[in-house]
């Protein structure tokens, strides 16, 4: 039986969360391991090779003076700049992600949808964020929406795949908690809220929805299923309260980047600066943070 | 549904092999988190003014009684100041007072201007809204979160809300004149110090009767702190008088044959005696008394809302609420996985400093009170139920109790009948509606219960069903100043709140 949501308990649950007050060690901690948790994005008709292989050196070394910072998960691209993203990323250990599956709509035929996953793999991605047809969804289509995903993941081979929901299309917490027991039971290793592309994106309660479901499904089979806010998040306070909820929902478990991301094109520069301000007392001009 | 057999999966170790790290940490450097406790973030209390000692407010006056206590914080055992007992002669000049400044000014006054100084008092809360609620964190143990984003707000709100009533009472009592009843003695409880005084003053002020209001022993710093705030707002002289002590200054208060009305919250026992004592007087009284809420968990419910507003319900306030979801009924089909849940949920709760801005669960308000939910507890495991405990570690100064649920329980053990006023939960399971109605309405109190179900018609049924003055859907614990608020059978006579809480402040004509 699948469990319904109430509105306004998973809104004021989540409000809860943004009344945690953390301070000192604890904050310092938990801006440096939001900036190992960052899929760093660019995702425009712009987006171009010299765009791409600036953002993955400041992928990274987020910071250049220190070490220590980073590097960021993964850099998330379009299919056509996977190639230069995994030259440009190398042997650090940074990830290439990237979207696919006629993002971010995923009005495209499957045949398509299927060969696109396969030329990023092809090109080198370590990761493949594909969108679900919400237009299914909506109609009713379950079933169609479980196969589709089982041969996107077919066709991503060692490829993770994050099944990214558009939970700003869904609308409603139940359909968005179908959506996630739909992604996980095809196999998804992440799900993720939003392309970026749709308002609203990510937001606290749709997160908390989804990390629910994350942990219902592991109390059912053991496995455990990342979870990736996308969109919205700019500012490193945002973060913390998503990184508080993460560690009181599912706990300490899944407090890494191998279980957690934010998918991002603004937040990685305040992070930065207030971990600086956290380290030295000051908070200093936005023209000491490099932009890439 | 499958959930619910594997009892431990969540703790299971992460499974998935294949899933490399990336970035080069796939082991997260950064916890962020100490063991289980985030880094303190206590709130300040460099700006509240707290004096070493507080006399009795009387006549506008700070009265000077020779006799003296202490008042201690629980979560630390030291002293926080020393307060005068009031004794008879004490209630007598307090009760005098009051009556002079009904007969002379307030009674009088115009509703538009009593609602004036209403109006003025709750903008001086808001305004003193943090030292307050610092104040009360202090004296009583409850975590400052509570204090600052419930307690405060509500106070202010209930002023807010009588002094709109204080010119339109012939609005809400149509075709009749109401008129104010006199001097009201009002004593209230420890749970909610300040929230119970404006409970009670803000009604009585609005409808015209003068007060002698007595908190409660153990903490008595707000309303006396809140005294300094009716005087700084002008209200004339002797409309609000506050006198401290411990029992006996209350049944003196009660006593009392120029007292009009009087206004208790506190413990059946009692109040069963304020009951006999002003029997065959004539003098008017409302009681507010204990609780022991039925929270009914359906197998439609959202459980993983209900599992907080289980949470919510008992672990409010260390569980010292009248109204606390002390008894939880769940239906069989789902009883494993809400009780697996709620653990969970359990362990993610903090316990310590109650000035720490992290902190869900205080301090016990007393050793007195930590004594009688032991006593309590240990019947619980002695009738036979199933005792857990979350594994938080207790302080070592102060009064402390860990959450505490109880699997395995009947109508028949003592924790299930008796009130707890702790954070102790007693969990029994149901197979249909009509059995849960039935339970929920076994016991002698019926002051409030909730109902957790995802179909709209059920909740109607079986709200319609239960006997309690308040009942929550799919939520637990909310306050309005707008809603009336007291219980049937043993868990009082009359309503506070909304407008029918005017209605035992005044004699309608």
């Amino acid at each position: 039986m699948l469990s319904t949501i109430d509105q306004v308990g998973v809104e004021e649950r989540a409000r809860r969360f943004q009344a945690r007050s953390i301070k000192k060690e604890s904050k310092l901690s938990a801006l440096k391991l939001a900036v190992t948790m960052l899929d760093v994005t660019t995702l425009e008709g712009k987006d171009s090779p010299g765009k791409v292989k600036q953002m993955c050196v400041k992928a990274m070394r987020p910071l250049p003076d220190d070490s220590g910072i980073g590097p960021a998960a993964a850099v998330c691209v379009y299919p056509r700049l996977v190639r230069v993203a995994r030259e440009a990323v190398g042997q650090s250990g940074v990830r290439v992600a990237s979207v696919a599956t006629g993002f971010p709509s995923g009005q495209s035929r499957l045949k398509e949808r299927l060969s696109e996953i396969r030329y990023a793999v092809g090109a080198g991605a370590d990761e493949i964020d594909m969108v679900i047809s919400r237009g299914k969804l909506l109609h009713g289509e379950f079933r169609s929406i479980f196969d589709e995903i089982v041969r996107c993941k077919e066709a991503c081979g060692e490829a993770h795949l994050k099944v990214i929901l558009e939970t700003g299309e869904l609308q409603t917490y139940d359909t968005v908690r179908i959506a996630s027991e739909i992604a996980m039971a095809a196999g998804a290793d992440f799900i993720k809220t939003s392309t970026g592309k749709v308002q609203p994106a990510a937001t606290l309660p749709v997160t908390l929805v989804m990390l629910e479901a994350i942990q219902d499904y592991h109390d059912r089979t053991g496995r455990m299923v990342g979870m990736k806010p996308a969109g919205g998040i700019s500012e490193a306070k945002t973060a913390i309260h998503y990184l508080v909820m993460l560690k009181e929902t599912l706990g300490k478990a899944w407090l890494t980047n191998e279980w957690f991301r934010f998918g991002v094109s603004s937040l990685t520069n305040d992070l930065l600066m207030q971990i600086c301000k956290q380290q030295t007392g000051r908070y200093q001009s936005a023209d000491y943070f490099t932009k890439d | 549904m499958p959930e619910g057999q594997k009892e431990d999966a969540a703790e299971a170790k992460p499974r998935s092999a294949k899933a490399k790290s990336a970035g080069g940490a796939g082991k997260s450097r950064y916890d962020f988190v100490e063991g289980d406790r985030y880094a303190p973030a206590p709130e300040s209390s460099d700006h509240v003014s707290l004096k070493d000692s507080y006399h009795l407010f009387i006549g506008g006056e700070w009265v000077r009684a020779p006799r003296r206590l202490q008042t201690i914080n629980p979560a630390t055992g030291e002293v926080l100041a020393e307060v005068g007992e009031a004794g008879p002669r004490m209630v007598d000049r307090a009760v005098g007072a009051a009556r002079q400044a009904y007969e002379k000014t307030w009674s009088n006054m115009p509703g538009r201007e009593r609602g004036k100084y209403l109006f003025r008092l709750a903008r001086l809360i808001q305004e003193r809204a943090r030292e307050f609620a610092v104040v009360e964190t202090m004296d009583g143990g409850k975590p400052i979160r509570e204090s600052r984003d419930i307690d405060l707000p509500l106070v202010a709100a209930h002023f807010f809300y009588y002094a709109g009533w204080a010119d339109k009472l012939d609005y809400a009592f149509p075709g009749r004149r109401a008129r104010p009843l006199g001097v009201v003695g009002q004593v209230i409880p420890w749970n909610f110090p300040l929230l119970m005084a404006a409970w009670k003053l803000a009604p009585a002020l609005a409808c015209g009767n003068t007060v002698v209001l007595k908190p409660a022993e153990t903490t008595p710093l707000t309303a006396l702190k809140l005294a300094e705030l009716i005087e700084e707002a002008g209200f004339p002289p002797g409309v609000v008088n506050v006198i401290t002590g411990a029992g006996k200054t209350g049944q003196n208060l009660v006593r009392h044959p120029d007292v009009d009305k009087v206004a208790f919250t506190g413990s059946t026992a009692v109040g069963k005696l304020i009951q006999k004592d002003l029997a065959g007087t004539g003098r008017r009284f409302t009681l507010e008394l204990g609780g022991k809420a039925a929270n009914i968990i359906f197998d439609d419910a959202p459980v993983n809302q209900a599992v907080e507003g289980i949470v919510n319900g008992i672990f409010f306030n260390q569980g010292h609420v009248c109204c606390a979801g002390s008894r939880l009924f769940v239906q069989e089909g789902i009883a494993d996985t809400v009780v697996r849940k709620l653990k969970r949920r359990m362990e993610t709760l903090v316990l310590g400093d109650p000035l720490d801005k992290n902190t869900d669960v205080g301090a016990i308000n007393s050793q007195e009170q930590l004594e009688r939910i032991r006593v309590l507890v240990d019947s619980g495991k002695e009738q036979g139920a199933k005792c857990w405990q979350s594994g938080q570690k207790l302080p070592r100064k102060g009064f402390w109790f860990k959450p505490t649920i109880f699997t395995g329980c009947a109508q028949s053990h003592s924790i299930v009948q008796k009130e707890i006023f702790g954070p102790v939960l007693a969990i029994q399971t149901f197979r249909t509606p009509e059995e849960a109605v039935e339970k929920a309405n076994n016991t002698p109190y019926g002051l409030s219960g909730g109902v957790w179900t995802d179909k709209g018609s059920k909740i109607f049924k079986i709200t319609s069903q239960i006997r309690a003055g308040v009942l929550w859907a799919n939520t637990f614990n909310k306050f309005d100043p707008g809603s009336p608020f007291g219980g049937y059978k043993e868990s009082g006579i009359g309503r506070e709140g909304g407008l029918q809480g005017l209605a035992p402040y005044v004699e309608l004509r």
